[in-house]
């Protein structure tokens, strides 16, 4: 039993870093390129698009959906190696 | 066959669908009513989700912000797709294991007590109440255009569609009714797009046409950023906002999505966790490709519509100019009497005047594709309004009947609970008309307010409730109430007391009312952490349940009380 609980505190701090990871890259991409450093990145033009701009009606719209199936997929196996999945 | 006759016969077959849909599914047990049973797929509850969300704000609204304010726009395209990402990792799963119908449940349940129930109901009322507000806007627009009325007949047509809708069926219905409701809607906003994309950059994917060149061979935002600063306006791709307040306005946007309670219960009605997280994607991805258009509609609606009108014959107008001039939402005002339309940043000298609420509906028109395209957009528009304008219904007359009634009368028959709920969606209605006809602000400012709301009241404490075993009642409750007074004591202040001193030189820390919710969410966090301190750890059953939360093993069905 003791050895369950420990399980399932690894279990959790294995998903809170899982969900850290990605929620810095959710910030990086909307709040860091999309606002912050939207200025400078402004210099740099991919065809008609500048770069700081693109992230803030695009580019962070791309990245969000990307991160929530990588991250149903990290927690999918995660869940399986933990034996806490749903049958 | 003219825009006229194109609308009526497609707003009315995309009506019998909805309506067909609603009697074919409708709820037979309360399970069904609240939760549809829990048995809906990812794919469809992503969709419905989606449905769900996109409101009147998305469709209508928020490519004419964009389209008048430029990157500033990106507030509203960040923030309502980022804040699923926080769903989707921090709340979605977590909550359909907890499983039940509501977030005054949840609350309620997690800690232990009426009281932050109660208070919880009020979140979500006053959320819920300040959202269909602007929908009903949006409802009015779509019918004073299409039926030729002003904007007050038409948010009072639309008043009675919506009611007559939404109390018709459960959870049940509404969510199959919003798979349709979704198709007719992105449907009707990318073949236009799609269209004028072709039109104006000669790339079929608008994506790509926003980024692309119009014909003269420069790229199309290098051209607007030119035109508009001849015209003395800021230019396009250049931010207007200071620093702070966009960071403020995005992550109030953010953080209240995954806090409306119309959007979370749609979390409860897939099987399981998994199916959860996943169907928080797939919302993502039908939304995304609204979302990452929006900006495209936005670029070639102000492109064409400056290129075809400023300058002009006042007399020689374009069509579309006329036919919006008969809702009042244009107006054409020659004020040195040359004869031709001036469109000047100045507002002494500008000629033109726009409501920005209509260019997604107006954009169609000014490309003029053929007529049954700009009688798709008026269809859209309407499943955009309805399917939130339904679940937003749902939410209130839930709280009401089940979460504030029933708590107190538990012995209440289901006969009684049901008059109370369509009370309860009566009243909303007549209010959401009042504030329909004297809004506020634009679609998406009042919209925007709503989730400030729900990101200084029920975000913190939902997310305490999870990731924290030792938040008590005592911080939850104090939490809710400082975080909710704070943020409606500001709105009001600036949009009704003083509406006049609504500018940055009187704003805290430079903040606007649209993003001061993030504001008043750390208010929210602190209070729940200095007033959980000094009062007693929750008792052991509630720390069990909030370890058996976070594992998704064991998820049964959304249970009643």
């Amino acid at each position: 039993m003791e050895n369950h609980k420990q399980q399932m505190k690894k279990y959790w701090r294995k998903n809170i870093r899982t969900v850290l990871i990605l929620l810095s890259i959710w910030f990086l991409v909307s709040f860091g390129f999309g606002i912050l450093l939207a200025e400078p990145l402004n210099a740099i033009k991919i065809g008609g698009y500048k770069l700081g701009f693109w992230f803030a009606q695009q580019g962070s719209i791309f990245t969000f959906v990307v991160l929530i199936f990588v991250y149903v997929y990290k927690m999918n196996k995660l869940d399986e190696a933990f034996d806490v999945n749903e049958k | 066959m003219d825009i006229l006759t194109w609308t009526y016969i497609l707003v009315g077959l995309s009506f019998a669908l909805y309506i067909g849909i609603a009697i074919y599914t409708r709820a037979s047990s309360t399970k069904e009513f609240y939760t549809a049973g829990g048995g809906v797929s990812p794919l469809a509850n992503g969709m419905a989700t989606a449905a769900d969300w996109m409101s009147a704000a998305s469709f209508i609204s928020m490519a004419g912000i964009i389209a008048f304010s430029g990157y500033d726009g990106s507030v509203y395209l960040m923030g309502w797709t980022g804040g699923y990402v926080l769903l989707a990792l921090l709340l979605a799963p977590y909550l359909r294991k907890f499983g039940k119908f509501t977030v005054p449940d949840f609350v309620g349940d997690r800690y232990y007590s009426n009281k932050a129930r109660v208070v919880a109901v009020f979140c979500a009322l006053f959320i819920s109440f300040t959202y269909v507000a602007g929908q009903m806007r949006g409802v009015g627009i779509v019918f004073s255009r299409y039926l030729e009325v002003d904007i007050e007949t038409g948010v009072l047509i639309g008043m009675t569609i919506v009611f007559f809708y939404a109390v018709m069926g459960g959870m049940k219905g509404i969510t199959y009714t919003q798979v349709a409701q979704y198709c007719v809607l992105i449907f009707a906003f990318m073949v236009p797009a799609i269209f004028i994309s072709i039109q104006l950059t000669g790339n079929p994917i608008p994506q790509l046409g926003l980024g692309g060149t119009v014909q003269d061979g420069t790229y199309l935002l290098d051209k607007l950023d030119g035109i508009l600063a001849d015209l003395g306006f800021h230019q396009y791709t250049a931010g207007r906002k200071s620093l702070t307040d966009m960071f403020a306005i995005t992550l109030a946007l953010m953080v209240g999505t995954a806090g409306l309670p119309h959007v979370i219960v749609r979390f409860f009605t897939v099987p399981r966790v998994r199916d959860a997280r996943l169907s928080a994607g797939y919302a993502l991805v039908f939304i995304a490709i609204l979302y990452t258009t929006a900006p495209a509609v936005a670029a070639f609606g102000i492109y064409n519509a400056i290129d075809t009108v400023a300058g002009q014959p006042v007399d020689k107008l374009p069509d579309w100019v006329e036919n919006w001039q008969k809702t009042n939402l244009i107006v054409v005002e020659d004020k040195n009497n040359d004869g031709l339309v001036q469109y000047l940043a100045d507002p002494e000298s500008n000629e033109l005047t726009v409501d920005k609420d209509i260019m997604v509906l107006a954009a169609p028109e000014i490309a003029e594709p053929p007529n049954w395209v700009v009688g798709l957009v008026a269809a859209g528009g309407m499943a955009a309004a309805l399917s939130t304008a339904a679940g937003l219904l749902l939410v209130i007359s839930t709280s009401v009947s089940r979460d504030l009634f029933r708590t107190f009368v538990p012995t209440m028959t289901e006969k009684t609970e049901l008059i109370i709920a369509r009370m309860a969606a009566a009243v909303a209605v007549i209010i959401a008309g009042y504030f329909g006809i004297n809004p506020p602000g634009f679609v998406a400012e009042v919209v925007a307010f709503a989730f400030g709301l729900a990101a200084a009241s029920f975000f913190p404490v939902i997310i305490m409730g999870i990731f924290s075993t030792r938040m008590n009642k005592e911080g939850a409750i104090a939490g809710m109430i400082s975080g909710l007074v704070f943020t409606l004591g500001y709105i009001i202040y600036f949009k009704f007391i003083h509406p006049e001193a609504n500018n940055m030189d009187n704003w805290w820390f430079g903040i606007s009312p649209e993003g001061i919710g993030s504001f008043g969410m750390l208010i929210n966090f602190l209070a729940c952490f200095v007033v959980s301190k000094f009062t007693p750890d929750p008792p052991e059953h509630v720390q069990e349940m909030i370890q058996d939360i976070r594992i998704p093993r064991g998820a049964g069905k959304a249970q009643d009380h």
